[in-house]
């Protein structure tokens, strides 16, 4: 019995692999039913499941095979329709094979699994008067009539005897013809009617007695074929040999290990390349060069061999789309765009579970009834679309439907009554930071908690799983059109391309996705400037934050010229890093930091460098929020918000209510945006201030430093716009946040009124510019004085 | 009566041992890359036919200076749970055959950083090697004080 475990173990893969091919096949044929060629193929693949299953004395799964494939065989025939109900019983029975199977996998019998309550309904199916074909052959009836008994002898009788005789196939058939892998050419030929059956006959008997040539040979020199139909049955016939023998299995652990090493292999050619340069000498350097380029081929060969379509994460879907919108009576059409995107095995597996909770979710709650539906107009059936694409070193995958769209008000509602939002931040936020919160942990808004979703797996575990492996979500909806959730994922985790900078004595290595730009700080034409401290760059006319990487890092610090700053782009936020030198880009290979450097937080990873020493991989992100770079989600949102919305080059404005009146602040000045309870606000002095952060914040209340001294709008709260530089902080009242706006300048005029430095017509209203610098002193006279101080010690 | 081999080696000429199947190998190493912000008994990193290493100053971890990374340093590599970790030594020493009965707790005396690292004294001829508790030794977040 023990050579029989590694046969038992062979037929469940395979099978499973069989079955997934069937449920996609059965849902198509659902929308097709009119193809023989999902009827054959499906036919043939439950054949081989119920012959394997004979051959290994598992009775139950064959007759449950075996029945199925009755059914199959009459929709094959012609004999009766293939209608939404057969399939759904075809679907029962390949998930009741299934739970076989895996009964057979856990505890090696399948006594335990009910499958008479499955066949029961096979038959019942089959007893379906079919008007189709009322004039079939001579088999139906009697499957018809035997249906019935077997129904009777579904009872514990029928148990362990031989399956029951359902219809003309044998219970242990003889190989069917069409479970063959290979055609014989002379069948095709025969079936298409291109030769004659004598012929063949004649061509075969030949082949026996010695004729060496092939069988198509021979009936295109006797002229008894085409050479067209002669070429198209070998065609027919090409596909499947190529199938069957170009695919191996493989295991993913032996792929794992050859990608390692090849990993070291593309380090060992760098040495070697390296080596080689400096001696020079030329046939060396060929074959040097010679064998970089097979690495690197070798390289992106087993790289490759790690990638798999993420049609394979998106096979069960249609299956799940079908039963879900049957079990809700919706009607959904899955459309899938991309299929053959690849991604790496491993991302593909933790993508599947994220993505399959956004399918049940949109079917689930995105779209609607078919009643509500036609009262929208639309077309009663909803589409759900799944799309894959390249885009920039990453893959997106979306989801989308067509149905309502996310309510945004029933969220902010929600989010209120979960304490994740105060009243009174709502009407000051944008839709699609609000349509974000459904990513907040333990939010919900499904009204009633269905057996789909709402079972505590919530969009914050789809969240954080793509996060875990350096992906984003993001979510964006129209009412009434749809909505579409959207997931970006990294090609691959093990080899990523980076730049090597040098930072003091040291080398380290910065991804490159997070990369933007490089600028070279000669001390002359670009410098660093500092701001309270901050060092800063002007980067075409707009400041950009830096952080040294040598403080970050808790190194002695260099100075200022002769040095590179990286632009950098993480989180939503844009920053120069400064670094000595920038050596060069290469593809390296990402090793797992111990596990004791993961508190620190600053690597991503480690690898082997060119001169095989070890090179730390910054984490871009988590080094900006070390830095007090990264501020409140808000600001990032605002920034995001106000990215998506415009181009690169154009000044962003903050537009903010004060009185009757419209100010803008230039957004990149702006720190972060606040609410105060009214209550909290406190005198030092003759200001106004709040404690905030562990810090006294100074207040300066823009209306009355615009001298607008109308009817103060008394709610609970005030709105502030934060500006920070270096550890000060200032906070400017605002009656009301606005919007956000691209200055167009269209009409500017100079400013007449103190604190102002201009009115431009911003959104075809007159908005005045508001003078930072000026409103910023009116809160806290020191300031920038700091500042300077600082700049005077630094230079 | 059992008996136990110890790899031995040598620190500030203190003789220590940890036991033979917890070590993968010893070998020394000439460049280590130092990771800024770590706590200070790591060493640095170091790249084992392609795996990266953690090399954890033993020094530091008994309450000595750091050790100056210029020039080979001898590493004893131990297994680690999962993976492997480096301890950086002055000397290393010989395989040698214990019996149980020469061992006895750490002396009432030992204290400091020292202590928590030592599970017992074994008695050879003419020194005395201490015993090291694998884990703790590679333990950098011990306070280290």
């Amino acid at each position: 019995m023990e050579d029989l475990g590694e046969i038992v173990g062979e037929f469940l893969m395979e099978s499973h692999e069989n079955l997934d091919q069937i449920d996609r096949d059965l849902v198509s044929l659902e929308q097709e039913p009119d193809s023989r060629d999902l009827i054959s193929r499906i036919f043939r693949a439950i054949h081989t499941i119920k012959g394997t299953s004979g051959f290994l004395a598992f009775s139950r799964l064959e007759k449950l095979a075996h029945g199925g494939e009755s059914l199959l065989s009459r929709l094959r025939d012609g004999v009766q329709p293939v209608t939404p109900e057969t399939i759904t019983v075809l679907l029962a029975t390949i998930d009741g094979v299934r739970s076989l199977l895996s009964s057979i996998e856990e505890k090696g019998t399948e006594d335990e699994v009910d499958i008479d309550s499955i066949l029961v309904k096979v038959h019942a199916q089959m007893n379906v008067p079919s008007d189709s074909a009322p004039a079939a052959d001579q088999a139906a009836p009697a499957a018809a009539e035997s249906a019935p008994a077997a129904e009777a002898g579904a009872a514990p009788a029928a148990e362990a005897e031989t399956p029951v005789q359902l219809d003309e196939t044998p219970a242990r058939p003889a190989p069917d013809p069409v479970a063959d892998q290979r055609q014989p050419i002379g069948q095709i030929l025969v079936d298409a009617g291109a030769a004659a059956p004598s012929d063949v006959s004649s061509a075969l008997q030949q082949q026996i007695e010695g004729d060496e040539r092939k069988l198509g040979t021979i009936l295109l020199e006797e002229g008894k074929a085409q050479p067209a139909a002669v070429n198209e049955a070998l065609q027919q016939q090409a596909p499947k040999r190529s199938i069957a023998d170009s695919a191996i299995r493989v295991d993913v652990d032996l792929l794992d290990t050859l990608l390692n090493m090849v990993g070291e292999l593309v380090l060992a050619r760098n040495q070697l390349v390296r080596g080689v340069m400096e001696i020079g000498e030329s046939g060396l350097v060929r074959s040097a060069q010679r064998l970089g380029m097979i690495t690197s081929e070798l390289q992106a060969g087993i790289m490759k061999t790690r990638m798999q379509p993420i049609e394979h994460i998106w096979s069960k879907l249609p299956r799940v789309v079908r039963d879900l919108s049957n079990s809700l009576g919706k009607q959904v059409q899955l459309v899938m765009q991309g299929k053959d995107t690849e991604l790496d095995r491993s991302l593909l597996e933790a993508v599947k579970d994220p993505l399959t909770h956004l399918v049940r979710n949109a079917v689930d709650h995105g779209i609607e009834d078919p009643d509500r539906r036609a009262a929208a107009g639309k077309n009663i059936e909803g589409t759900l679309t799944l799309r894959a694409y390249h885009e920039g070193g990453h893959v997106a995958v979306e989801v989308a439907d067509d149905g309502a769209g996310l309510n945004v008000d029933r969220i902010a509602e929600k989010a209120v009554e979960k304490g994740l939002l105060r009243p009174d931040q709502i009407p000051n936020m944008d839709r699609r930071d609000i349509m974000a919160m459904v990513f907040q942990p333990g939010f919900s808004t499904a009204a009633k908690v269905t057996n789909v979703s709402g079972r505590g797996v919530g969009m914050d575990v789809v969240k954080t799983n793509i996060e875990n492996i350096g992906g984003a979500v993001s979510v964006d909806s129209t009412p009434g059109e749809g909505t579409v959730w959207r997931l970006t994922i990294p090609l691959t985790l093990a080899i990523i391309q980076a730049l090597t900078v040098d930072c003091g004595e040291q080398r380290y290595v910065v991804p490159q996705v997070a990369v933007l730009e490089l600028v070279f700080i000669d001390g002359q034409s670009t410098k660093i400037e500092y701001a309270s401290g901050a060092p800063v760059y002007r980067l075409r006319g707009k400041l950009l934050p830096l952080i040294r990487l040598d403080r970050a890092l808790g190194l002695e610090v260099g100075g200022d010229q002769g040095v590179y700053i990286m632009v950098l782009q993480a989180d939503g936020r844009r920053f120069g890093m400064v670094v000595d030198r920038v050596l060069n880009t290469e593809e390296v290979v990402v090793k797992a930091l111990n596990t004791r450097f993961k508190d620190i937080g600053l690597y991503a990873g480690a690898t082997i460098l060119g001169d095989g020493k070890v090179g730390l991989i910054l984490d871009v992100s988590s080094l900006a929020r070390r830095s007090h770079l990264a501020v409140d989600s808000e600001r990032e949102n605002v920034v995001a918000n106000s990215k998506s919305s415009g181009g690169g080059g154009v000044q962003r404005l903050l537009v903010t209510a004060v009185g009757e009146r419209r100010v803008a602040i230039p957004l990149d000045t702006v720190t972060r945006l606040e609410e105060f309870p009214r209550d909290r606000i406190e005198h030092a002095g003759s200001r106004e201030v709040v404690q905030y952060r562990g810090q006294i914040l100074p207040l300066v209340r823009l209306s009355h430093l615009l001298g607008v001294y109308g009817e103060e709008i008394e709610g609970d709260t005030v709105s502030v716009v934060v500006y920070s530089e270096g550890g000060r902080s200032v906070a400017l009242v605002v009656d009301r946040i606005v919007d956000i706006a691209e200055n167009e300048t269209t009409a500017r005029r100079d400013a007449e009124e103190d604190g102002l430095v201009g009115t431009a017509v911003i959104q075809q209203r007159v908005t005045e510019l508001l003078d930072v610098r000026r409103a910023i002193l009116a809160a806290d006279p020191n300031f920038y004085s700091d500042a300077e101080d600082d700049m005077l010690v630094e230079a | 009566m059992g008996s136990r081999q110890f790899a031995t080696f040598e620190v500030d000429g203190q003789l220590f041992g940890v036991e033979v199947h917890t070590v993968q190998e010893v070998l020394s190493y000439n460049e280590y890359t130092p990771v800024p912000l770590a706590p200070p008994a790591v060493g640095g990193l170091f790249n084992l036919r392609g795996q990266v290493i953690a090399a954890v100053d033993l020094r530091v971890q008994l309450g000595l200076a750091r050790q100056a990374l210029h020039g080979p340093v001898m590493n004893v590599i131990l297994r680690g749970d999962g993976e492997p970790v480096s301890l950086l030594v002055d000397k290393i020493g010989e395989v040698v055959d214990l019996e149980d009965e020469k061992f006895e707790p750490p002396p009432d005396t030992l204290s400091g950083p020292t202590r928590e690292l030592v599970v017992g004294t074994f008695k050879l001829d003419g020194r005395l090697m201490l015993a090291l508790d694998v884990n703790q030794a590679v333990d950098t977040y011990r306070a280290t004080t």
